[in-house]
């Protein structure tokens, strides 16, 4: 279990970070995400004991991160963003030399343990040739390897895909499904759909704040809270609204930017009705009988792409009063993914 | 235990590399050249000690101990492996004294090839091997001395060649402190500069004698620096 209270890093003058807070419980695969320079790299970092906080404290299993450094190292293992290697070594002894740091001091056991995560991740082949000479792919599989050798508690991965090809960023994300159901994970990533596929657990940073903190099943049922339906159609405005407006189940309806030009007399609208209340049947053949052409009719979702997009694009609007601390403000809890998709909708029809 | 590891770690990558055979011929053939320069010196009885192998041996060491000692921590640094290093359940301490080790126990080896000249010796002549002994441990410990300066300079820079150029010029200055002991009046503070200097001390192992206190100057030169490094090491956590 991981314990990150009222979290504070500066880097100098620089805020990395800025008072988070959250928790990971046993055997959960949190993703963690957010832009370049968010301070998802500095937070693992602190995790790891790697550098210090400046204020609010961090622990693991327990164990402070500060004050019981070498405990919490023991039960974590980390791949940071540059893959740390010993280019004039071989796999085999690199994970060997990383097994004893970590204290695997049984030489049998060790062995065994090498060659079983050598295997786990597809490095045996390459087993005996110089780091140095091996590809992108092998060095970033090495690296994983690396993490995992001393079966740690905790696993922390700083993008553990990037600079895979497909295949194997498949078998790599089936291989942290695996670890997933008996290790707990922190996964950095820039890939969405991957938290999709392996996370339980979605936490959104932005600007050293964290923006989103939820499970994927309440963010999904979240997503899909209202049903919000896309249509262009043709005809004037003013019947085109009355008939929208008066199928069963509408509960709102914008227009959106009005089509000029050519095509002056296209209005594209946005409606929203209740979550599972399939419209699109309904509406077609309203829009039909009132005697205009229905050109397009779509279901549109929230993704977790729009929320990401949309709380990291927000803050610039408040970077101003995002520079001073008010507690007085602040949300005295994470924003959970109903709150932003609450607000993600808003934004969008606003637009 | 964690020491050993990294020593293991750090001798296998020295012996690994053509690094530590060049470095050794190196040494070799510019001893070699002292050694039997002063041999065949007409005007020198002092070739039974090695003298002429040991006296000039710090100024090898000037530039051989930054060469040695440079790629340490800077290389951890520059590859990022130092963060693997320090996130392992592994205090800095015991990293930094077993790469350290590693660095002294090359040197070492190199000095021991050294004892060639000494077996030449004992063929032609009678060496005296009590100042020869003497000298060994004087060449050790000045070593040991240069290699903690250097293993210093290296936790400071991530590059091999800046961390090589800040060790010669810790050396140097160390080294010039007898210089610079000429221009001060006061002899309390002169005789304080100049026992600080690096070399002075060294003078009297070649000459077969062991003073404790110049034992004692090159052990606590050790042990500051290498103390050093590990704050060095340490303060990059704060940074």
């Amino acid at each position: 279990m991981i314990k990150v209270q009222q979290l504070t890093k500066y880097y100098g003058p620089y805020r990395a970070i800025n008072d988070i807070s959250f928790n990971v419980n046993d055997g959960e695969i949190v993703g963690f995400l957010g832009p370049n320079g968010a301070g998802k790299t500095t937070t693992m970092k602190v995790i790891t004991g790697y550098i210090p906080p400046t204020l609010g404290s961090v622990s693991v299993s327990g164990f402070d991160v500060v004050r019981q450094s070498l405990a919490v190292r023991q039960r974590i293992g980390y791949l940071p963003e540059t893959v740390p290697l010993y280019t004039d070594m071989t796999p085999r002894e690199y994970l060997h030399y990383m097994g004893k740091l970590r204290g695997m001091n049984d030489s049998g056991k060790r062995k065994q343990r090498v060659e079983d995560v050598m295997a786990v991740t597809g490095i045996s082949e390459m087993s005996n040739r110089l780091i140095a000479k091996l590809s992108r792919g092998y060095r970033q599989r090495v690296g994983i390897a690396q993490a995992m050798v001393h079966n740690p508690e905790v696993l922390i991965l700083d993008e553990p895909t990037v600079g895979l090809d497909p295949r194997q960023i498949i078998e790599v994300r089936e291989l942290i499904r695996e670890l997933g159901k008996t290790h707990t994970i922190i996964l950095s990533t820039h890939i969405l759909p991957e938290v999709s596929m392996l996370c339980q657990r979605v936490i959104i940073i932005n600007r050293g704040e964290i923006a989103v903190d939820d499970t994927l099943a309440h963010l999904e049922s979240s997503l899909t809270s209202t049903d919000r339906l896309e249509v262009l159609a043709q005809g004037s405005l003013a019947p085109l609204k009355s008939t929208i407006a008066q199928v069963t189940g509408v509960q709102s309806l914008e227009l959106l930017t009005p089509i000029t030009g050519d095509r002056s007399n296209q209005y594209r609208f946005l409606v929203e009705a209740a979550a599972g209340s399939d419209l699109r049947a309904n509406l077609a053949a309203a829009l039909v009988a009132g005697g205009t052409a229905l050109l397009e009719l779509k279901a549109r979702r929230l993704t977790l792409e729009d929320i990401f997009i949309n709380v990291t694009a927000r803050d610039e609007d408040d970077a101003q009063d995002d520079a001073y601390y008010d507690p007085a403000t602040a949300p005295d809890h994470n924003p959970t993914i109903a709150e932003v998709a609450a607000e993600t909708a808003d934004e969008e029809v606003a637009s | 235990m964690n020491t050993v590891t990294v020593l293991n770690k750090e001798l296998r990558s020295y012996f690994g590399s053509p690094f530590a055979y060049i470095i050794m011929a190196a040494f070799l053939v510019l001893g070699g050249i002292l050694f039997a320069g002063a041999v065949t010196d007409p005007r020198g009885p002092q070739a039974a000690s090695m003298d002429g192998f040991f006296s000039p041996l710090p100024v090898l060491l000037l530039l051989i101990a930054p060469i040695l000692s440079m790629r340490l921590l800077a290389d951890e640094q520059r590859s990022g492996t130092l963060e693997l290093l320090l996130t392992a359940p592994v205090g800095d301490g015991a990293v930094v004294i077993g790469k350290y080790l590693a660095s002294f126990l090359l040197y070492l080896a190199m000095l021991a090839l050294s004892l060639v000249f000494g077996l030449l010796l004992s063929f032609f002549g009678n060496p005296a091997w009590g100042i020869i002994l003497s000298s060994y441990l004087g060449a050790a410990l000045v070593g040991a001395a240069c290699l903690a300066i250097g293993l210093f300079a290296s936790s400071l820079s991530a590059n091999q060649a800046v961390a090589a150029f800040i060790a010669l010029t810790i050396t140097l200055v160390l080294w010039l402190a007898e210089r610079v002991a000429l221009f001060v009046d006061n002899p309390n503070i002169r005789s304080f500069i100049s026992q600080m200097a690096l070399f002075t001390h060294y003078g009297s192992f070649t000459q077969g004698v062991i003073n404790t206190k110049d034992v004692f100057y090159y052990l606590s030169i050790t042990v500051v620096f290498v103390f050093m490094a590990i704050q060095s090491l340490q303060s990059r956590r704060w940074r």
